[in-house]
């Protein structure tokens, strides 16, 4: 009857919170990660002694409380999927499209002896040290060897965005800060291969492993490696190729940049190739195209939208990581935690040493003793350990909460007391710091010739080195390359231009807000 | 002369090159070797021809200075082996201990500047800039472009109002420049 449904009636307000709900909290969540950022510039001597990381964690840990208190149900906002698929793209964007090229590319030996050996190492030696000590009984519980080195491989790994956040404030030298920087982006292959490696042999169980699976890692490992990067080489090159076309449209040119590398990151993750190393690489490859390509005040966006997305999800990630830790139901073993964090340490400590001897052998510029320790210091663990942590089925890995607590503790460890004491101590170690600054025209084609001249010089001995393989690259990319995907193709030297164009523009700029009352 | 007797390097020359270069005798055996690989008239000396007959070097925008470079060492139009050998040494990486005239940042320095000073008067001119600029940029650029590009780096560098980059001018342009490392080879080491 008609009893059962009211009579329609207008109401002025009405108040209907679900339909908004998901990007109400989000927009909340990001307006509160970036009050409280504004907040830590605004007290002076909080932000000299912590890192902004340290911070963000904090207030993340007030808010979780808090949140704890006032709710019942808690779900944590930093799962797997909002992480790898929404934060951690936008981080590794800006990495890659600002990373300084001849740089990485001169310590690319290096880079790839600490990101591939040096991983395999320490994941292979924390998992062993850590089985060996829970066959002793230390820990009070069983400790399957599988399960080891799945922990092992997820806690090795060095994270990009915690070095990132400490590191940007430092000021290291450029030598060291590639590096170690380089490595903890190149690193995810291994660490995405040795996890899935892991997590499939966990579900095997150890009896059914045969050698031909050994193999087949070592295998996938290539496929993720150089799959990733192809993938996100040519969709660089087609960034490059269809910002050819957008000097009629220059509104969208910004888009298609963010929208193509985003493309690049999820389509190697469709495959399970590292999404790291495509976006890293679409990055590096677009920048050289598309700078020429789109309008100054395009390339202005895109340098500012970049920029203002990663701190953003850096901010974001750092609280959330701070929420996470009220949230979970923990299982604090206290040795595990203990012995984890001191063969991170160690074992970190021993790779550097030893790599670092290695890699000396074939370097002009030796890494020293005091670089060798910022390196070996500068080995933070971070976010992408804790979502590979979450990631782990409980019902595989029964101790998948010990694993939840420890990663964690890790993080805090390496973020807070790494964090905080790294400062002071490339001060009282008197490490070479950086000075940024844009080249000089003297600088820019003093050192082209001397590039050139240098070229000439190994072809003369005949031997291969660095200037010889970028003198051909150069060579090949100005006569193949560069004719298909930039516009205005002028000439070999694009960057002797670009600073010139810079320098005009700037003293223009000076002169206009010298003479104001000219104008 | 015959193909084998060219290969064979005396005892006292090596410590001869040793003693003027910094070379370990290691190294003076691997690029005499090289050496003789370029020198296709078996003579002993090596001639313009024989270094531009390098593909990469003959399409290097430097390759001709590159090469007079070793030229103006020996001061004929044939270069020997010792020649040969002190130009090189220039990139030679500089190391804390064992320092040697030839492979300073100055001598590095030096050698890149002369890049530019066709005249030889230890002034770079804008002239001489334009030259290198034409050779490096190419043909697609106008004129004016280069004009403006080499006047304002002069500008840049130039203190005493001569319009020109003396080696000094050159020198402090450059001081930021990591020159010990961009101007060295490791396998000269």
């Amino acid at each position: 009857g008609n009893e059962h449904s009211p009579k329609p009636e207008y109401r002025i307000v009405s108040v209907e919170f679900t339909r908004v709900e998901t990007p109400f909290l989000i927009g909340i969540w990001i307006f509160f990660a970036s009050i409280a950022k504004i907040g830590f510039h605004m007290a002076p001597k909080l932000n000299k002694i912590f890192p902004e990381s340290c911070l963000l964690i904090v207030v993340g840990v007030i808010v979780g409380l808090l949140l704890f208190q006032a709710s019942s149900v808690h779900i944590s906002p930093l799962t797997p999927d909002t992480f790898f698929l929404y934060m951690l793209p936008p981080i590794i964007l800006d990495a890659g499209y600002f990373m300084p090229n001849r740089l990485f590319f001169d310590h690319l030996g290096t880079i790839l002896l600490f990101a591939v050996v040096g991983t395999i190492f320490n994941t292979m030696s924390i998992g062993a040290s850590l089985w060996l000590l829970g066959k002793s009984g230390i820990f009070g519980c069983e400790t399957p060897i599988l399960d080891m080195f799945l922990f092992s491989a997820l806690i090795s790994a060095v994270d990009p965005v915690a070095v990132l956040a400490v590191f940007e404030e430092i000021h290291v030298n450029e030598i060291l800060y590639i590096v170690v920087f380089g490595e903890s982006l190149l690193n995810d292959a291994v660490t995405v291969v040795l996890y899935h490696m892991f997590e499939t042999y966990s579900e095997m169980g150890p009896s059914r492993i045969i050698y031909t699976d050994v193999l087949s890692g070592l295998a996938s490992f290539l496929v993720v490696a150089i799959g990733g990067t192809v993938i996100g080489i040519v969709w660089g090159f087609a960034t490059g190729f269809v910002t050819r076309f957008t000097h009629q449209v220059r509104v969208i040119e910004p888009i298609f940049i963010f929208v193509m590398a985003y493309l690049a990151y999820l389509s190697a993750e469709i495959f399970h190739l590292s999404g790291i190393l495509a976006i890293t690489f679409c990055g590096i490859t677009m920048k050289n195209y598309v700078e020429a390509n789109i309008s100054h005040k395009s390339h202005t966006t895109v340098k500012y939208t970049m920029k203002m997305l990663s701190s953003s999800s850096e901010t974001i990630i750092f609280m959330f990581l701070g929420v996470a830790t009220v949230n979970n139901a923990h299982n604090w073993n206290t040795w595990f935690v203990v012995t984890t964090i001191v063969f991170c340490s160690v074992y970190r400590a021993v790779g550097v040493i030893v790599l670092t001897a290695l890699a000396n052998q074939f370097r002009l510029h030796k890494l020293d003793k005091v670089e060798k320790f910022v390196m070996s210091y500068g080995g933070l663990r971070g976010a992408v350990a804790f979502a590979l942590v979450l990631l782990i089925d409980p019902r595989h890995v029964p101790l998948q909460p010990m694993f939840v607590t420890t990663t964690i503790a890790v993080i805090y460890f390496t973020v807070f007391i790494q964090g905080i004491t790294i400062k002071p101590l490339v001060k009282i170690l008197n490490v070479k710091r950086a000075e940024k600054r844009k080249p000089t025209m003297n600088e820019r084609i003093h050192e082209r010739i001397m590039d050139h001249t240098m070229a000439g010089i190994e072809d003369i001995l005949g031997k291969h080195g660095n200037y010889h393989v970028r003198d051909k690259f150069k060579r090949f990319d100005n006569k193949f390359i560069r004719p298909y995907l930039v516009k205005d193709h002028c000439g070999a030297e694009p960057k002797i231009l670009e600073t010139y164009s810079k320098l005009a523009m700037k003293d223009a700029l000076d002169y206009i807000r010298r003479n104001a009352s000219t104008i | 002369m015959g193909n084998k007797s060219s290969l064979l390097l005396r005892e006292d020359e090596i410590a001869q090159i040793q003693n003027a270069t910094g070379f370990t005798p290691n190294q003076i055996e691997r690029l005499y070797s090289r050496f003789t690989s370029l020198d296709r008239g078996d003579c002993g000396t090596l001639s313009r021809e024989d270094f531009l007959r390098i593909p990469e070097l003959a399409i290097n925008p430097l390759g001709e200075r590159i090469v007079n470079a070793f030229f103006e060492e020996s001061g004929n139009d044939r270069v020997n082996f010792l020649q040969f050998m002190q130009v090189l040494a220039h990139f030679r990486p500089i190391k804390k201990n064992s320092p040697n005239r030839l492979n300073s940042r100055q001598q590095k320095l030096k050698f890149a500047f002369k890049m530019y000073d066709l005249d030889n008067d230890d002034l770079i001119s804008k002239d001489e800039l334009l030259a290198i600029l034409h050779m490096m940029v190419g043909a697609n650029i106008s004129e004016e472009q280069l004009t403006s590009i080499a006047e304002r780096t002069i500008v840049e560098a130039d203190e005493n109002g001569d319009s020109m980059i003396s080696f000094e001018e050159f020198c402090k342009a450059l001081e930021r420049t990591d020159v010990e490392q961009k101007m060295s080879i490791r396998f000269l080491s």
